[in-house]
């Protein structure tokens, strides 16, 4: 921070350093994303024109018999989608952070493994296991019957009750790594002796986790709780690759981002519709931004007040 | 470490129960940790294996390594002649390449101005510009699709490397800034006095902060490379299709085709593959040491 102090006229070379990044930024993601909110208030008329009308695009997007079951289709399954994530996904990245965080040999070969399917895109992804899964390969189903349990299996991708657990699946498989990560860097960090202390007081590995480790590592409990609802509530690509646009069957995965993306463009019968598309985004925003919200002043506040 | 804590929990009993504990307590986490990685790969290897396969040895033996009699190379000549790859490769680099540039240019000197000089404005101005790391730009489409439209900029490369570095540039400058604060002032004062010009000294705490460079150039080029979106919204045609949309929609078309679908798969991870495994230990350990700040 050094600077010539006192207000003489703003310095130039502050302005070049900035300039590119604020315009870019300013232009491309910050604009679009006021001008997007203020779509959503609009509709375009047969005249190409755009008239105020003030929150009937939410209205419709809420009540109206063609968007209302979509809407709420779309977030109860977002949800469901978020809760698989939380249930499946972080336990099981605690779990593999704390036994790499254990020690032992093979720990850099086992994170490499383990955090390998993060870098694939979703449509490689998607469509591995689209394959595997498939009856028509019967790889599954192979190794369901290797190992007994052959009646088990079913075109889980392709059931209503099924398809949406088991994209939630599928994309926990592929972020494992992330929360893993995150948690081992959280677990490595912590200082020794604390550790060792309790150990000499007769702890056991299990009691030194959850009542010295887990509890040290909680702000990043939240950190992968905040990221996980965000991703998971602007998440698209893995179900528009597996099951297409209309995230069959029956609307039985569609997500909020499938839906943003129906109502934007279109789909078969029905015509795309900018502003509600707009508004479909709007609810987005809103629902990200409750996230964020209630993790920076609830959360933090509370682990910052248990710290002091 | 752990043995020697265990012994002084357990010292006085070096009965079977010890023993059994020392043993259960070496072999479950490695038998916990050898299945979720087989269960990580095996999807992988299921298909670079069996793109090399005969279409019958595909259905036949899914579990075989392809063998003189199974192999084949039928998929890869299929995608090789009915797809536009190379044209799709191509454009991956150049979108991926060129973002990254630039999002480490106006990345870094957005962060040196931030951590440099004390001026009015400068917590309001990196709050403003890290708005972005939490709200997806995703949401902002429908004015992003209209606003390209406007600049004659749908179906251009220039339009997807645009929206990328603004995508790129909040998390690059939060994280930049953090680093440049740690580079010593007397370094920086030194040259001062010697003359440098402020543009002198960016270029001279650019080196220094090479490390963190290397970090966030690995993490926002992932999901650039892999982006489905705006590539589908913003640049759909065959001439600027990215690899990842074009993958998806050759996969659509040949999706009963398995010689190459399974060879198309194969195709689109291996650059990724190759890249993970030279800079996985990198990436790694420079989230680790990230999320300890």
């Amino acid at each position: 921070m050094s600077t010539k102090p006192g207000s003489r006229a703003f310095p130039i070379h502050i302005v070049v350093f900035l300039a590119p990044a604020v315009i870019v930024y300013t232009l491309f993601m910050i604009y679009p994303l006021i001008d997007s909110l203020r779509l959503s208030f609009f509709a375009i008329g047969s005249d190409n024109r755009e008239y105020f009308v003030g929150l009937r695009n939410y209205v419709l997007l809420f009540t109206d018999s063609n968007y209302a079951p979509r809407f709420w289709g779309a977030l109860k399954n977002n949800i469901v989608f978020f809760l698989v994530h939380m249930l499946v996904q972080n336990p099981i990245g605690l779990l593999l952070a704390a036994l790499l965080a254990s020690g032992g040999w093979g720990r850099k070969f086992y994170r490499t493994v383990l955090f390998m399917p993060t870098v694939l895109s979703f449509v490689i992804i998607g469509f591995i296991w689209n394959l595997i899964l498939s009856p028509l390969w019967g790889v599954a189903e192979s190794i369901l019957k290797a190992v007994g349990l052959g009646s088990l299996f079913r075109p889980w991708l392709g059931l209503e009750s099924t398809a949406l657990v088991t994209i939630s699946l599928i994309s926990v498989w592929q972020f494992v790594g992330i929360p893993m990560v995150l948690f081992y860097a959280a677990l490595i960090g912590i200082p020794e002796e604390l550790l060792e202390a309790a150990r000499v007081d007769g702890a056991t590995g299990w009691q030194v986790f959850w009542r010295i480790k887990f509890p040290l590592i909680l702000p990043t409990v939240g950190i992968v709780g905040i990221l996980t609802f965000v991703g998971n509530f602007n998440a698209f690509d893995l179900i528009y690759t597996i099951k297409g646009a209309l995230a069959g069957p029956n609307f039985s995965t569609d997500i909020m981002g499938t839906l943003f993306y129906r109502t934007f463009f279109g789909q078969q019968l029905q015509l795309g519709n900018p502003t509600m598309g707009a508004t479909v985004a709007a609810m987005m925003f809103i629902i990200i931004l409750s996230g964020v919200l209630i993790y920076m002043f609830l959360w933090q506040r509370r682990i910052q007040a248990v710290e002091m | 470490m752990s043995t020697s804590s265990r012994s002084l929990t357990y010292g006085k009993d070096f009965g079977l129960l010890y023993r059994l504990r020392l043993l259960l307590g070496g072999f479950v986490p490695h038998l916990i940790l050898t299945s979720y990685s087989l269960l990580a790969v095996f999807p992988v290897v299921m298909i670079l294996i069996n793109s090399f396969k005969t279409r019958k040895a595909i259905f036949g033996e899914p579990f075989a390594f392809p063998n003189a009699s199974t192999f084949s190379l039928i998929g890869y000549e299929t995608v090789l002649s009915r797809s536009n790859f190379t044209q799709n490769f191509i454009n991956s680099i150049v979108v991926t390449g060129v973002s990254l540039l630039f999002i480490l240019l106006f990345g870094s000197m957005a962060a040196f101005a931030l951590s440099e000089y004390n001026f009015r404005g400068n917590t309001l101005t990196a709050l403003y510009l890290s708005i972005g790391i939490m709200i997806p730009i995703r949401l902002g489409t429908v004015s992003l699709l209209r606003l390209m439209v406007k600049l004659g900029l749908v179906n251009t490369l220039t339009g997807l490397i645009l929206v990328y570095i603004a995508q790129g540039l909040p998390l690059t400058i939060f994280i930049l800034s953090q680093f440049m604060r740690q580079v010593p002032k007397e370094l920086k004062d030194a040259a001062r006095i010697d003359g440098a010009s402020e543009y002198r000294i960016y270029t001279m705490v650019l080196p220094l902060v090479r490390p963190a460079l290397g970090a966030i150039g690995i993490f926002t080029m992932i999901p650039i490379w892999n982006d489905l979106w705006f590539p589908l919204v913003i640049a759909p045609s065959a001439k600027t299709a990215t690899i990842t949309l074009g993958v998806q929609q050759f996969l659509g078309q040949f999706v009963s085709d398995w010689n190459a679908v399974l060879s198309s798969l194969s195709l689109a991870m291996v650059p990724i593959l190759i890249l993970y495994v030279i800079f996985s230990q990198q990436m790694i350990r420079s989230i680790t040491a990230g999320a300890l700040k």
